[in-house]
């Protein structure tokens, strides 16, 4: 009886822990929070940062290149200064251009890299220069609206 | 005039009762729990009588959790298809079926089954112990019935929850893929994928373990100090077993609020 009984807990227990490591890997991405390979780190300032989070993904021509890291704000130039890190598998040239864009039309919002053509690398905590600020869509909106209005304006004429 | 005012006074003197009584209960109800953390020495000594409060309280609820996870994992595939599908976006279920799982329904309904399958046989058992005098048969011997009975009780039932709301979440993400993907024929990887991608390990996965493992302390609790509380006759230890079910759901219910406002705030 005792036997049976201990034998019992036993596989609950190892069916537990097995449901915890399945939610881990299989369900969740435990296996990439994991896999902390080396990586080195980017800065980018943006005048506009839109919904952008940390660990959204960081992206080149559609691949996982790495992860945002932090989002402050910048007192003295009022603007957002992104930490990325980035794959050490991965250099980009100096003159890459860093835009925020979304993922479907109202998707979550990643980080674009577009590599330049310089022949000099990114080493660990450069600046990048190039940035492009993510689209706000009351903006878009408001100089679609415009020019329609001035458009009209003209055509009475 | 006078029958009036005497009702209203007796009226104000029951509300005033209830409550002080209420403030009693709940300052009994934390010294006992106080005490039951502070003497579970034995517990941890004598660590077969926690196994044998797992079997009972979590191998003999595998049955319920499993095939109740089973079920909730279908309804949410069913329901979610149904829903997504409208925008296009059928392959997302996967991702609804694993959040919901992990961070609410998992710990939330494998707590609510587990009090009314472990604590409710927890309160039934101790109240009966009382109601046949064995507690106090044990304190005639010298035997600390906090340590010896309550103590291996509380730690089989704490270890076992999180392992039961696991369990139940596991199966359930099953669930939604035997509907979803092998009945509806959403493609599966995107099925994976697409949960793999929003689940995150720490904010859902691990934020669920301490979601159930909040619950198992509740529940446990609430079960045991209804039972050594019971009044020890027939009527009292059925009237106990009630308030144990009654009163551990709502606790579940109302800390999984304050858990959840905790978590996800909507960084």
């Amino acid at each position: 009886m005792e036997k049976t009984l201990y034998l019992w807990v036993g596989i609950f227990v190892c069916a537990g822990i097995a449901a915890l490591f399945v939610l881990a890997l299989k369900v969740g991405n435990a296996s990439a929070t994991f896999n902390t390979g080396e990586t080195y780190r980017l800065n980018a300032e943006f005048d506009n940062i839109g919904g952008l989070k940390v660990q959204a993904p960081v992206k080149s021509a559609g691949v996982v290149v790495g992860r945002v890291e932090d989002i402050q704000f910048d007192v003295k130039k009022f603007r957002a200064r992104v930490a990325m890190k980035v794959d050490k598998r991965y250099s980009f040239p100096k003159d890459t251009s860093v835009s925020i864009l979304t993922s479907g039309l109202l998707g979550e919002q990643y980080i674009g890299l577009e590599a330049g053509g310089d022949d000099a690398m990114f080493k660990d905590n450069d600046t990048v220069s190039l940035t492009q600020s993510a689209v706000v869509l009351e903006k878009l909106i408001g100089q679609f609206l415009y020019s329609k209005a001035a458009e009209g304006g003209s055509d009475k004429k | 005039m006078r029958a009036v005012g005497k009702k209203l006074i007796a009226g104000l003197t029951l509300i005033g009762r209830r409550v002080v009584n209420g403030v009693w209960r709940l300052g009994y109800a934390s010294g006992f729990f106080l005490m039951t953390l502070l003497r579970s020495g034995t517990s941890f000594r004598r660590f077969q009588l926690v196994i044998k409060e797992i079997y009972f309280a979590g191998v003999l609820s595998l049955i319920i959790i499993v095939v109740s996870g089973l079920f909730v994992g279908m309804v949410l595939g069913l329901q979610g298809y149904e829903t997504l599908q409208k925008y296009g976006s059928s392959e997302a279920v996967g991702t609804l079926v694993a959040l919901s799982l992990t961070r609410e329904l998992g710990p939330v309904v494998a707590a609510l089954l587990f009090a009314s399958r472990a604590g409710s046989a927890m309160t039934a058992e101790i109240g009966l112990m009382k109601a046949t005098e064995q507690i106090s048969a044990m304190e005639m011997m010298a035997v600390d019935p906090i340590a010896r009975v309550i103590g291996p009780r509380f730690w089989g039932g704490v270890i076992s929850m999180p392992l039961l709301a696991a369990i139940f979440s596991a199966v359930g993400v099953f669930g939604g893929y035997l509907i979803a993907v092998v009945t509806i024929g959403v493609d599966s990887g995107a099925f994976w994928s697409q949960m793999q991608s929003a689940v995150d390990f720490r904010q859902d996965v691990l934020n669920g373990v301490i979601k159930s493992v909040v619950f198992g302390v509740a529940v446990t609790a609430i079960a045991l100090f209804e039972g050594y509380d019971a009044p020890p006759t027939a009527e009292g230890v059925s009237g106990a077993t009630t308030r144990t079910v009654v009163t551990s759901s709502l606790a579940i219910l109302g800390l999984d609020f304050v858990l959840t406002a905790f978590m996800f705030r909507g960084i």
